[in-house]
């Protein structure tokens, strides 16, 4: 099986070859090492810019006005917030400018922790770019997803911001994406660039089919009766494996929702899976206050504060002004496992 | 509609005016001069409204219609990379009108009307949006256009063809990173971009004097550290912003590099309704300065001139008239256009309509 960082590598030269992209570029993203993370290794139109984040942007914004199609990469989101102000042009453009231009942008980015990067390769994103309205934001937690929700992202025509969840990069998934060849050695080598010298080196594709995963549509990962979680990312795997355990140990069984589209959210997804269960979790790791995660919230609040059996809640990361490097920082700052399944277990016990 | 041409002068068509050794044909300048005066029209006329509340805010550009009218007219209009890419900022409605914009479209956005082509009746004047010229969104965040540029010279420079990315700006936003970084981004070796990056230079940030925090001589100099070569002109000369803008064009189309263009310019406003929008005595006008050319020249006489005005006047005035009767945004436009329809959104396939519902 793939990883995710292969799954979007294979759905940016799907987007290369049929989908129209026609630069995909950021700090080390070209030959020779195709990205920090190698998510676009043996890309043909990948390419290498200057260090410079607000130029990437502003690339990409050009490249979009003149018809091009730019997949853009900040290196690590924690790399972002000085184009914060370019990304929300970037978001209006259509609007401001009465529609007379479109602004068909990807933006690739690694959020959230998990890889020991401590104060500043930690950061989550998502609720920053929640807010920048003229945007679309996704977040992958599977390899699939990755492949689908990158193919979409390109086929959009508006901007979107595609995060990956640093710590689930390199993590393998159950699926295999349409046209993936079954042995992973085999993918490897096909797709994987060689440690060293690779001058010569080009990569052999597998035949990959389009694979497009809506925005907007939640994926119900677990279904269940005690509660509802929902969650994205780093912290989805592990509320799955924490409804797995509750279930094991204690009969308990949860609605999990892998959000996946971060906006638009499938509000309709949540909104049911609460008229089920009558009790919500959200559970992200981006830091608590105005969490997206507290907008989720709100909008509880409004449509269903009759219909919950509990108080609604969020577990998020701390107010705190990073994440240390010493692991005992790390899980102190961001929910871990056994945060997650004591929220988790508390949600379903309480009386009603 | 008044003409841009001079009906009275036919017999001009081969007199050259002169500005030290260059020259243009006289029929081209008061072609010129016919532009800057309406584009100075509609400056004066929005000005009024931000002041009798039929608009709010003003922002524009008298005291740059020598420069910009040169640059509107020599700019290779019309849509897509085979043509120029227009990264305005604020004070270039001169260039607008010069291309050819009907001076309605300037007063309806002052007006907010929802026919307002460029906006929607949302932004500031002068912050145009065109996409048949090739004119990207006028953002009022000093500065971000000069990242942009680059993108739009990008798909140029592989497009191939002579269009050239032109950026404008003012003096004061050359501190922000993003004036280096187009430095950066248009001279990358073996990948260097048609951009003309323009610097109109009025030497006032907002009330900041240019001298007071910046110890370069000129702005361009800072291009040197790139390769980038670059010319210094007198703004306020239209004969001498003809040549320059050409030469500089020329290079850009030919070479498919950048060139710096920095156009020493006045602000007889102030720098927006904020500060009064007063007509400043200190600084030279450019309309001025032409006509006092012209009519030495001999190629025009002072009724000719007064006509024009007056003319210019009356098409600024009826344009009012007719935008102040165009309706207006109502509730349901507040999110039209926020996103373009796609096939791959479940929640937003045509549009933007709020929050996403159950
Ligand atoms: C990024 C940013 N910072 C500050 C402002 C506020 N502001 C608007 S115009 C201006 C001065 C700009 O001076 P200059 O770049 O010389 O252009 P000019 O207005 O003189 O043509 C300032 C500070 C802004 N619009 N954007």
């Amino acid at each position: 099986m793939a990883t995710l960082v292969q799954a979007v590598r294979m759905a940016l030269h799907y987007g290369e070859e049929h989908l129209g992209v026609t630069d995909i570029f950021g700090e080390d993203v070209g030959p020779p090492l195709g990205g920090v993370f190698t998510a676009t290794q043996g890309l043909r139109t990948a390419w290498n810019t200057p260090l410079d984040e607000r130029g990437i942007v502003g690339m990409a914004m050009g490249i979009a006005y003149a018809g091009g199609k730019p997949v853009a990469e900040i290196q690590f989101c924690d790399y972002g917030f000085n184009t914060i102000d370019l990304l929300k042009v970037a978001g209006n453009q259509r609007w401001a400018g009465a529609g007379n231009f479109a602004m068909p942008i990807v933006l690739m980015t690694p959020s959230g922790s998990g890889i020991r990067g401590s104060l500043y390769h930690s950061h989550s994103f998502e609720s920053w770019a929640a807010r920048l309205a003229g945007w679309k934001i996704v977040m992958p937690s599977t390899p699939l997803d990755a492949y689908g929700l990158m193919l979409s992202a390109i086929e959009d025509p508006n901007p979107v911001m595609v995060l990956l969840p640093k710590a689930l990069l390199r993590v393998r998934g159950d699926k295999l994406i349409p046209g993936e060849p079954e042995d992973e050695q085999t993918l490897k080598e096909m797709i994987d660039a060689p440690v060293g010298d690779r001058t010569h080196w080009k990569p052999r594709w597998p035949k990959l089919e389009p694979y497009f995963i809506p925005l907007g549509v939640a994926s119900l990962v677990r279904e269940g009766q005690n509660a509802t979680v929902v969650s994205y990312g780093r912290t989805l795997p592990l509320c799955v494996q924490a409804a797995d355990q509750l279930t094991e140990e204690f009969g308990y069984t949860f609605d999990v929702l892998d959000l996946r589209s971060i906006f638009p959210y499938d509000w309709k997804a949540i909104s049911r899976s609460i008229l089920k269960t009558g009790r919500i979790l959200i559970i992200n790791e981006d830091t608590e206050v105005t969490n997206f995660g507290e907008h989720l919230l709100r909008r509880v609040i409004d449509h269903h504060f009759y219909d919950l059996l509990v108080r609604p809640r969020a577990l998020m990361g701390k107010h705190n002004p990073g994440i240390g490097l010493n692991q005992e920082y790390e899980r102190n700052t961001v929910p871990q496992l056994p945060h997650i399944k004591q929220a988790m277990r508390e949600i379903a016990e309480e009386e009603a | 509609m008044p003409s841009d041409r001079n009906p009275g002068h036919a017999l001009l068509a081969d007199a050259q005016i002169r500005s030290g050794k260059e020259s243009l044909p006289a029929d081209l300048c008061l072609r010129i001069h016919r532009l800057m005066v309406r584009s100075r029209a509609m400056e004066e006329r929005m000005i009024k409204m931000s002041k009798s509340g039929e608009g709010y805010f003003w922002i524009g550009g008298p005291g740059e219609e020598a420069f910009n009218t040169c640059l509107g007219l020599q700019v290779k209009k019309g849509e897509g990379p085979a043509y120029d890419y227009l990264h305005f900022h604020y004070r270039n409605s001169a260039a607008m009108i010069a291309m050819g914009m009907p001076m309605i479209e300037g007063i309806r956005q002052m007006a907010m009307t929802v026919t307002d082509t460029h906006s929607l009746g949302r932004n500031f004047a002068g912050h145009y949006a065109k996409k048949e010229w090739n004119v990207v969104p006028v953002t009022s965040v000093i500065e971000v256009q000069y990242v942009m540029a680059p993108g739009t010279a990008h798909v140029q420079k592989r497009y191939g063809g002579d269009g050239i990315t032109i950026v404008c700006g003012g003096d004061a936003g050359t501190a922000e990173g993003d004036f280096a970084s187009c430095l950066i981004w248009s001279s990358r070796p073996g990948h260097e971009l048609p951009v003309l990056i323009v610097i109109e230079n009025n030497r006032w940030g907002i009330s900041t004097p240019a001298e007071s925090v910046h110890a370069e001589k000129h702005i361009i100099d800072r291009g040197k550290a790139f390769g980038i070569e670059g010319e210094v002109v007198d703004g306020n000369d239209p004969i001498a912003s003809w040549h320059a803008i050409r030469r500089a064009m020329e290079y850009c189309r030919t070479k498919r590099r950048p060139f710096m263009l920095e156009a020493m310019v006045s602000r007889l406003y102030g720098h927006s309704s904020s500060s009064g929008a007063l007509r400043v005595k200190d600084e030279p006008c450019c309309i001025e300065l032409f006509e006092k050319k012209l009519l030495g020249e001999g190629v025009i006489d002072q009724e000719t001139i007064d006509q024009i005005h007056e003319q210019a006047r009356a098409e600024a005035d009826e344009a009012l008239e007719q935008a102040m009767n165009e309706p207006r945004p109502t509730a349901a436009d507040v999110y039209r256009y926020t996103y373009a329809p796609s096939r791959v959104d479940a929640v937003y396939p045509d549009d933007y309509t709020g929050l996403p519902e159950a």
